[in-house]
């Protein structure tokens, strides 16, 4: 297993571990032992200097699981009053990332290095390209000056023996919008006045730093208070676990669930609804098409007619698609521009949530995740309480020892359509729409198959411009590579994920069209 | 010669501690060895229960030998021995 995969292995025990702690008769005293049981006195230490270290990291590991900001810990709080705490807390909070800071000691910070591969050459074009005057040379080798370095990586680029090298911080890296940074410390923190809650960052570090933090002890509350707990879930779980989402969900149900419902039932809404939106907004531009090909008819630049072309265009050529939290958070942070042309449709989860909620006022809802970004959007959506993501589900079902395999087929009390479950892959959302028109040539789908700086470059320009790159008119937009599937709580490769997901809803009814 | 057989666990507890990335061997094994050796997903295989405490799932079996925390390069070096010591 490579770093992450191990990092990932880890907060997977942990939690395991914690939902174990909860269902014992001691949960704060079975909690303050994680550490102790992970690390035993005598064992061979597997990463990190020594023992105690290990342990202490994994105390930090453990406060997330139990949904505090490690960043706040000082040290003197014990795992058992935390476990306290998460058992008292009424209110979630509204940060969703944590780092471990400790876990950042091993990572070097982001700058140009010059490594000894450096020839110490005459032609020293490394100092001709640093615009900055960062370059000296010291011995006959070349140096930079890290307070003069502006990270252009010029020098990179020109260096004839490729002896100079950019050395990343995987997080800062991962993050589109420049949220994570790590300082003069060398620790990760993360900015969240920008951040989009899109998780990158927590797949990307290859040490495990940051978690989200999790809310599993909240809705184990709900479950064992005997309330009505009501589990949703996201279209891309059919791709994520063993067996089929019928199964799945007699397997959520023996978890402590007491009704399961596939957003894709409110991905059905989201699809007709975008597709009225689009062919309302559209209308605009047919009819501007119309009114012009009429003017060119009439002879165009006749004497009196007035310039046409000046004239001001307020019509809207583009909709971008809406169900995206990454991307919804994207807007609201650091694209306004864009707004105009997003579709107000609503998301799957927010349908799916009211038709719930309509039915069952009093009961607890949790929406099963493949990312971060949904505890975004459900924290100022009234009718989703909290979120489990895929792998807090998978602990879920390991430390209640259930096999998905063994289980029964439960059914579902509105089957969803095909279209509505292919919601989870990048191109399932503009495929959902198109298929709901009557006219499906008229759309022309573009898609954002995940949110990087270049991809939000383009998005930018299309906002800016007016027009969508090859005149296209639908703009589907995911913020994880391969959609959903691709999110920072998925188990399953995409790829392997996809087919899985093809396989299921191939069998499924088409979308209806709309009137 | 007799086949190999690699069992690849897809029980829950296998499958969510990193399991789900062994589902590749289903590829790449015959691809590499033809049918030298089969590969097959398996319900748990009952260690996940045994062996909690050390929590070493994912397990793969290849003949008798048990894999834990298995990975894609694991299980392929191990039937590499295999097939050398044959
Ligand atoms: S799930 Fe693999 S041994 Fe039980």
């Amino acid at each position: 297993m490579n770093n992450a995969g191990q990092a990932i292995h880890l907060k997977k025990e942990i939690l395991v571990r914690i939902i174990r702690a909860f269902f014992s008769d001691d949960f704060e005293e079975q909690t303050r032992l994680i550490p102790y049981d992970m690390r035993p006195k005598g064992m061979e230490v597997p990463y990190r200097c020594c023992v105690y270290k290990e342990r202490a990291i994994i105390k930090d590991r453990t406060i997330a699981g139990l949904g505090f900001q490690i960043e706040d810990d000082d040290e003197t709080v014990s795992l058992a009053k935390y476990a306290k705490r998460a058992l008292e807390r009424t209110k979630i909070d509204e940060k969703n990332l944590t780092v471990l800071q400790a876990a950042c000691k091993g990572c070097a910070t982001n700058r140009i290095f010059i490594t000894d591969l450096c020839q110490g050459c005459i032609a020293r074009p490394c100092i001709s390209n640093c615009k900055f005057g960062a370059i000296s040379i010291v011995n006959g080798k070349s140096v930079i000056d890290d307070s003069k370095c502006k990270k252009c990586q010029m020098c990179v680029a020109a260096c004839p023996y490729k002896a100079i090298v950019k050395i990343s911080v995987p997080c800062e890296d991962s993050c589109p919008v420049g949220a994570i940074k790590k300082d003069e410390t060398g620790f990760a923190s993360i900015d969240y006045s920008k951040c989009i809650n899109c998780g990158k960052c927590t797949a990307a570090c290859p040490f495990g730093a940051v978690h989200e933090k999790s809310q599993i002890i909240d809705i184990l509350k709900a479950i064992k208070s005997k309330k009505k707990v009501i589990a949703m879930v996201a279209p891309s779980i059919a791709g994520q676990f063993p067996g089929n989402i019928y199964q799945l969900k007699t397997a959520i149900e023996k978890a402590g669930f007491d009704e399961v419902y596939e957003v894709a039932q409110g991905a059905d809404i989201t699809a007709a609804n975008e597709a009225k939106e689009f062919t309302e907004r559209m209308q605009g531009v047919k009819e501007k098409n119309s009114e012009w090909l009429g003017w060119v008819n009439e002879g165009g630049y006749g004497e009196n007619s007035e310039n046409k072309e000046t004239e001001k265009d307020d019509i809207l050529h583009f909709m971008t698609t809406s169900c995206c939290a990454g991307y919804n958070q994207l807007i609201k942070k650091h694209l306004p521009e864009i707004k105009p042309y997003v579709s107000e449709t609503k998301t799957p989860m927010y349908y799916t949530a009211e038709i719930v909620k309509k039915e069952f006022p009093d009961a607890v809802t949790v929406f099963v995740s493949p990312c971060v970004a949904k505890r975004a959007e459900s924290y100022d959506n009234p009718n989703v309480d909290y979120v489990m993501n895929y792998e807090e589900l998978g602990a879920l079902f390991v430390a209640r020892k259930i096999e998905i395999l063994d289980c029964e087929e439960g059914k579902y009390k509105v089957e969803s359509s095909k279209q509505a479950r292919n919601f989870g892959f990048s191109g399932g959302v503009a495929e959902s729409v198109k298929s709901a028109l009557k006219d499906e040539n008229s759309v022309k789908p573009f898609v954002i198959n995940g949110l990087n700086k270049e991809s939000i470059r383009q998005l930018k320009k299309f906002a800016k411009e007016g027009i969508c790159e090859g005149d296209c008119n639908l703009i589907e937009v995911m913020c994880c590579e391969g959609g959903c599937i691709g999110g920072n709580a998925t188990m399953n490769n995409p790829k392997t994920a996809k087919k899985l997901i093809e396989q299921f809803s191939n069998n499924s009814r088409d979308i209806e069209k709309i009137e | 010669m007799t086949k190999i057989s690699v069992k690849v666990c897809l029980g829950t507890t296998c499958f969510v501690m990193g399991g789900s990335n062994l589902q590749e061997l289903n590829n790449i094994i015959p691809r590499k060895y033809g049918d030298k050796v089969e590969v097959t997903g398996s319900n748990c295989l009952g260690l996940c229960s045994i062996n909690w405490e050390y929590s070493k799932a994912p397990y793969v079996k290849i003949d008798d030998d048990v894999i834990t925390e298995a990975t894609v390069e694991k299980v392929l070096d191990a039937i590499e021995k295999k097939l050398g010591n044959n």
